[in-house]
């Protein structure tokens, strides 16, 4: 029987994973805040076959000292990306820990609706005690405060996505309703910290939630539509998939560092290249592979199967995605173990995960029953 | 037709300036018409922006709301409502459109500086130098209550914050030097050191202390807009802004005063009299003769407001519920009951409802209307009706004399309600000297003639 297809990933942000990245880019290290960039960098992933973007962000600079300091918000980027690709889908890290949550769904369900429900999620955490001079919001501290205001931000997301069910807009000439207010309704959330009526002021995103990503453990795994797992070896990352999985991840996308041969030099010289200015810092969770396009290859059959995706972090993007999209992803389709995102699909559909209905659409009876189902998600 | 000498205006050189406004929450967007698109559709923003960009217009604007409007106890149906957020929906335009203005709508009340000044300078880089934000306040806990900070704030504190948000965002789009970025990959840093600074803000409302993480787009800085017609709101602009939206576009004399109004307030701050662009909203109707004009405008109001519409309208003038009357019949005989304003609506509540209501009773009883009518003909001014060599001449006088620098039109249909505008009117007004053949510049600051940013 042949293995699901693995869905492919890649991180867009700044010019790679190397904070010393910019030295080895195609660009003045100036042109990395502007548009033509952005979109030559978006049209090579697209081209590629890549399923998925991901934009990396923060308040704060990307890096300090002799790396790069600039980077244009991750929504900004994404709904500009959205509007100049046609079947690419794109995430943006965005963090609820000092953001309004309303904001933060309002931006979402924009992204979708501009994308044609194209729109992701990486839910993101500012735990630099920078972040909160830099928003002016009182420091939250520690593991379980983050974890908080990442758990109630997403649950205000979500809820406010239904907020609107998908028919709400009914367009009545007859008694001069535009909308039923019967299929609008106030979310009433209360937290801990805050509270939020709602109803959203953005109609129901076509995906009816975009798609979201978070690092496992950060979030209930039931509230998560793709979990992001790794480890330092490919057997671990198998088996972290797994864990997400029984905790009720629908999907499980593997974190990959990746440095591969170019035809001028080895992924090795490459990286030696780029650590005389800085270290490329290791991530126990993420996986880290150096070497041929073959190899990544063999790699990624091998983790098919036990993972439902990848999500790679390219050492140098000017230089790893032109080998990825030359000698990577084409073997992967011919070998059938990934496919290309099809025109007109939504993210959702690309990634075989059901469009979920309204929880207030789904009536008193089905509400219940998901309010159950979610309580024993969160405490399990 | 006699053409006004252009030699003997106070400003014979003036040129209208175009903007176009998507509403996204109102009754006057007539979305009963089958030639009515979605509120929401990429295509249409993308349609009406286009459109917008042929004609030459300076800016493409988005509202702001963060409250769904209620009525009658409940969530108010009648109207179009549900937007995008606006600076995601106008990054996605950047990609779409070369030339035109982008302007959001964003709320100094439930935003912190340090991120929307980011968004906004994302905004202005990508695309080019055309980014714009009309500045706004709210204090309404009603508002608050979609957000974590809730209704905290003071309705005192409203213009303050603004003035300081404003403060910070600027020092935000200045933390860059010039030339801040290394010009090669064998440079010693990726920054230039110490050509990256640094924004410590400590006043009434903000404590803050960040690093700008963007350089200074082609325009400098994103363009500031300011719509409050009160004292407190014209002072602001004078203070603040570049451009200043008005509801005093309709008649001359009005939009004069206004405007002799907000000139003096430029220089009682001491900015140059040319330092702020006066752009009422408007609506336009055109017709190939006066007669098809009137008859559109006549087809354009009964579709505005409909039966249920001017019920609606006339339930908060009157304070209690209407829904169920003969819109088409006289008006209620009950005298209005002096309701305490709740903010629920999104407007402000009228001050004397009794005086309001005897005004409608004298004026629909002299002239023989129907509730409906009266609503119709005694409702806010809407804008400007004729044919495009009428309007061309009026809007010429207008600009010419100072009343306006031009106007932010709402088209009553989306996303084709600017085609005949820009196709009709606008090679009028070419043709008159007071509007431009070609985009001259590449930055919505160029567009409007506004001076560089220091």
């Amino acid at each position: 029987m042949p293995r699901p297809a693995l869905h492919l990933a890649v991180e867009l942000d700044g010019d790679g994973a190397h904070p010393a990245a910019w030295r080895r880019a195609a660009h003045a290290p100036g042109e990395l805040l502007t548009p033509r960039r952005l979109t030559r960098t978006a049209a090579a992933a697209e081209n590629a076959g890549f399923t998925l973007v991901t934009l990396d962000d923060s308040i704060l600079p990307p890096a300090s000292g002799t790396d790069p300091v600039g980077r244009i918000g991750a929504v900004e980027r994404a709904a500009f990306v959205a509007a100049s690709t046609s079947v690419l889908g794109v995430a943006p890290v965005l963090a609820t820990t000092y953001a309004e949550p309303f904001h933060v769904s309002s931006q979402l369900a924009s992204l979708d609706h501009v994308s044609a429900g194209r729109a992701g999620w990486v839910v993101g955490v500012e735990d630099d005690p920078a972040a909160a001079r830099a928003w002016g919001r009182p420091l939250v501290e520690g593991d379980g405060a983050l974890a908080r205001e990442a758990h109630d931000g997403l649950r205000v997301v979500r809820d406010l996505w239904d907020s609107w069910e998908d028919d709400a807009v009914i367009r009545s000439v007859a008694t001069s309703r535009y909308l039923d207010r019967k299929r609008l309704h106030s979310i009433d959330f209360a937290g801990e910290t805050y509270s939020v009526k709602g109803p959203s002021i953005v109609p129901r995103p076509p995906q009816g939630r975009p798609v979201v990503l978070a690092r496992a453990g950060l979030v209930p795994a039931g509230l998560t539509d793709v979990a992001l797992v790794g480890g330092p070896t490919a057997g671990e990352t198998a088996a972290a998939a797994g864990t997400a999985a029984a905790a009720g991840a629908p999907l499980a996308f593997a974190e990959i560092e990746v440095a591969l041969d170019t035809p001028r030099e080895a992924a090795g010289e490459r990286i030696a290249d780029l650590e005389r200015y800085a270290p490329w810092a290791g991530r126990s969770d993420r996986l880290r592979y150096t070497g041929s396009a073959d190899g990544l290859v063999a790699l990624l059959a091998e983790l098919a199967g036990k993972v439902d995706g990848v999500r790679l972090l390219p050492l140098v993007l000017d230089e790893d995605l032109s080998v990825l999209s030359r000698l990577v992803l084409p073997e992967l389709f011919v070998r059938r173990l990934a496919t290309r995102p099809l025109p007109g699909s939504t993210l959702r559909t690309s990634l075989g995960l059901p469009r979920p209905v309204s929880r207030f659409a789904a009536g008193p009876a089905a509400d219940a029953d998901a309010t159950a189902a979610l309580v024993r998600e969160e405490t399990r | 037709m006699t053409r006004t000498d252009p030699t003997d205006v106070p400003r014979p050189d003036a040129r209208l300036h175009f903007g176009v406004f998507f509403q996204g929450v109102n009754h006057w967007t007539i979305w009963s018409d089958p030639s009515s698109g979605s509120q929401i559709d990429p295509a249409s923003f993308l349609r009406v922006a286009r459109t917008a960009e042929r004609g030459l217009f300076d800016a493409f604007f988005l509202g702001d709301g963060l409250r769904l409007r209620e009525s009658e106890g409940g969530i108010h149906e009648l109207d179009v409502a549900g937007r995008p957020d606006s600076i995601t929906q106008l990054s996605a335009l950047a990609a779409g459109t070369d030339r035109i203005g982008l302007v959001s709508t964003s709320n100094t009340t439930y935003n912190e500086p340090g991120d929307l000044a980011r968004r906004l300078a994302g905004l202005d880089l990508l695309s080019g130098g055309r980014a714009g934000w009309n500045v706004v306040t709210t204090h309404n806990a009603w508002t608050g209550e979609n957000f974590r900070r809730g209704g905290y704030l003071d309705h005192a504190d409203r213009y303050r914050r603004a003035e300081e948000f404003l403060s910070v965002a600027r020092a935000v789009w200045d933390g860059w030097a010039e030339g801040a970025v290394a010009g090669s990959a064998e440079a010693r840093s990726w920054s230039v050191p110490g050509a990256v600074g640094h924004v410590r803000s400590r006043g009434a409302q903000f404590d803050v202390d960040l690093a700008p993480t963007l350089p200074r787009s082609a325009q400098g800085h994103p363009v500031i807009f300011q719509a409050g017609d009160s004292g407190e709101g014209r002072d602001f602009a004078a203070r603040n802004a570049d451009v200043i939206f008005s509801a005093h576009g309709t008649e001359f004399d009005d939009a004069l005063a206004f405007a002799e109004d907000v000139r003096g307030r430029l220089r009682a701050v001491g900015r140059p009299e040319d330092a702020l662009r006066i752009l009422p909203g408007t609506e336009i109707i055109i017709g190939a003769t006066e007669k098809e004009a009137e008859e559109k405008e006549r087809w354009v109001r009964l579709e505005q407001v409909t039966p249920a519409v001017a019920l609606g309208i006339a339930s908060r003038l009157w304070g209690f519920d209407l829904s169920g009357r003969d819109a088409d019949g006289p008006l209620p005989a009950e005298d209005p009951v002096v309701a305490a304003y709740t903010g629920t609506f999104g407007t402000r509540s009228v001050k004397d409802p009794g005086a309001v209501v005897a005004e409608w009773r004298a004026r629909a009883e002299a002239n023989g209307w129907s509730l409906r009518e009266t609503v119709i003909e005694l409702g806010p001014q809407r804008g400007h009706v004729g044919t495009p060599a009428g309007l061309a001449e009026k809007f010429a006088r207008f600009a010419r004399h100072g009343a306006v620098d031009g106007f932010n039109i709402s088209p009553y249909l989306v996303p084709d309600g600017l085609d005949d505008i820009v196709d009709l009117l606008v090679p009028e007004l070419q043709e008159r000297g007071v509007y431009r053949t070609a985009y001259t510049g590449t930055t919505l600051r160029e567009h409007l003639g506004l001076a560089p940013v220091e």
